[in-house]
């Protein structure tokens, strides 16, 4: 009871600070693991637990999108598409797995799709997929975190996690954010 | 430019804020489902169990701690050994009940509730909840060893009380209350 009346200081009257020690791997995995238990307990289909895994991964992504600018833009928003995406390649991924996503790279036939592909990506290590579950990928829940800071950032788009060449994470943007990126590139 | 991944930091650490906020996400995901914080207590708990379970053997195998000789050796390795290997905290043991078989955890700047306010009308809400799991079935697995293995030291767990009370403005203390039930074998 008291915990709730007691005037407790606010999280934005704390300063910021330079970003936490880090966690032991085991203890994030075994955390993640039960994550997907949960998750597979209540759905029926391998796209629905993509589906709430992804879910989870923006309710993470949302919080992230602001620390992550404060922290390592200096307050300054990206506006350019590209930029974006290597923000997101770069720091993004830096920030949170330790390194750099290994390739960047943008579909062929339609201009509105990116790929950013993973040899060997942090969620997935310690996962072996069952043989009736094939086509499930747990990074569900990182393209769920990058989704939602590209719809954060005001990028709209939608973002799912694939198996090839390890994990691939398609990003298709909304055709509203080509136009808009062609008019700022065009000035 | 995209070749030269440099390579961050140890390979088995993972970046604390992740950390949280998934733990934050399970969490507020958990309130969703089942609406009611007891329930949402007790499911963080049995996930906090599953974890200790198989927790404790990487702990094993890792920390080269070798066997507590009484209880009050095995209340120092949790905190100074195993919390700091796992969370990267060292919680201070305190509150030892006279007879040695009670003692409290408190964590001071807990990475779980890092960014997180408990909105109005949770006061129930243990959300740390998932370290008494955790804590609870690790320390079973190892005196479950102990006790095949002929050791004359048996405990068993009789209740695992857990507060989170805001004693302080400045970081929140969390109080972890092991109650254990000592009784000697012959």
């Amino acid at each position: 009871m008291s915990t709730t009346t007691k005037q407790k200081s606010s999280n934005l009257d704390k300063p910021l600070g330079r970003g936490k020690p880090e966690v032991n791997i085991a203890t994030f995995a075994l955390l993640f693991s039960e994550i997907v238990q949960y998750s597979q307990n209540r759905v029926y289909s391998v796209s629905e637990l993509q589906n709430k895994l992804s879910d989870m991964g923006q309710h993470v992504g949302s919080h992230l999108l602001d620390l992550l600018f404060v922290r390592e833009k200096g307050y300054k928003r990206e506006v350019k598409l590209l930029n974006m995406l290597l923000f997101i390649k770069n720091n993004f991924w830096k920030t949170l797995f330790g390194k750099q996503a290994d390739t960047l790279e943008h579909s062929n036939d339609d201009e509105r799709t990116y790929y950013i592909i993973e040899a060997e990506h942090l969620v997935n290590k310690f996962i072996s997929v069952p043989k009736d579950k094939g086509k499930l990928n747990c990074a569900a829940f990182t393209a769920g975190i990058i989704e939602a800071i590209l719809n954060g950032a005001n990028f709209p788009a939608k973002v799912t996690a694939h198996w090839h060449k390890g994990t691939t994470f398609m990003i298709e943007f909304d055709e509203s954010v080509i136009i808009r990126d062609k008019m700022v590139e065009g000035k | 430019m995209s070749r030269q991944s440099t390579r961050g930091g140890d390979p088995r650490k993972v970046n604390g804020e992740l950390f949280t906020l998934t733990y934050g996400a399970l969490v507020s995901q958990l309130l969703k489902d089942y609406e009611d914080d007891d329930e949402v207590n007790k499911q963080l708990e049995k996930m906090g169990y599953n974890i200790g379970v198989r927790l404790i053997e990487d702990f094993l195998a890792r920390s080269n701690t070798g066997r507590c000789n009484d209880f009050r050796e095995t209340a120092d390795v949790i905190a100074k050994v195993g919390f700091k290997m796992y969370l990267g905290i060292t919680p201070v043991v305190s509150n030892w009940s006279p007879a040695g078989d009670e003692f409290s955890l408190l964590i001071e700047n807990n990475p779980l509730t890092d960014f997180v306010e408990l909105p109005p009308g949770h006061s129930s809400l243990c959300f740390s909840n998932l370290l008494c799991g955790v804590l609870k079935a690790a320390l079973e697995m190892v005196r479950f060893l102990l006790y095949s293995s002929c050791s004359f030291f048996h405990l068993s767990f009789v209740c695992f009380l857990f507060h989170t009370a805001f004693v302080s403005p400045k970081f929140d203390v969390i109080s972890l209350l092991v109650d254990f039930g000592c009784c000697l074998l012959c």
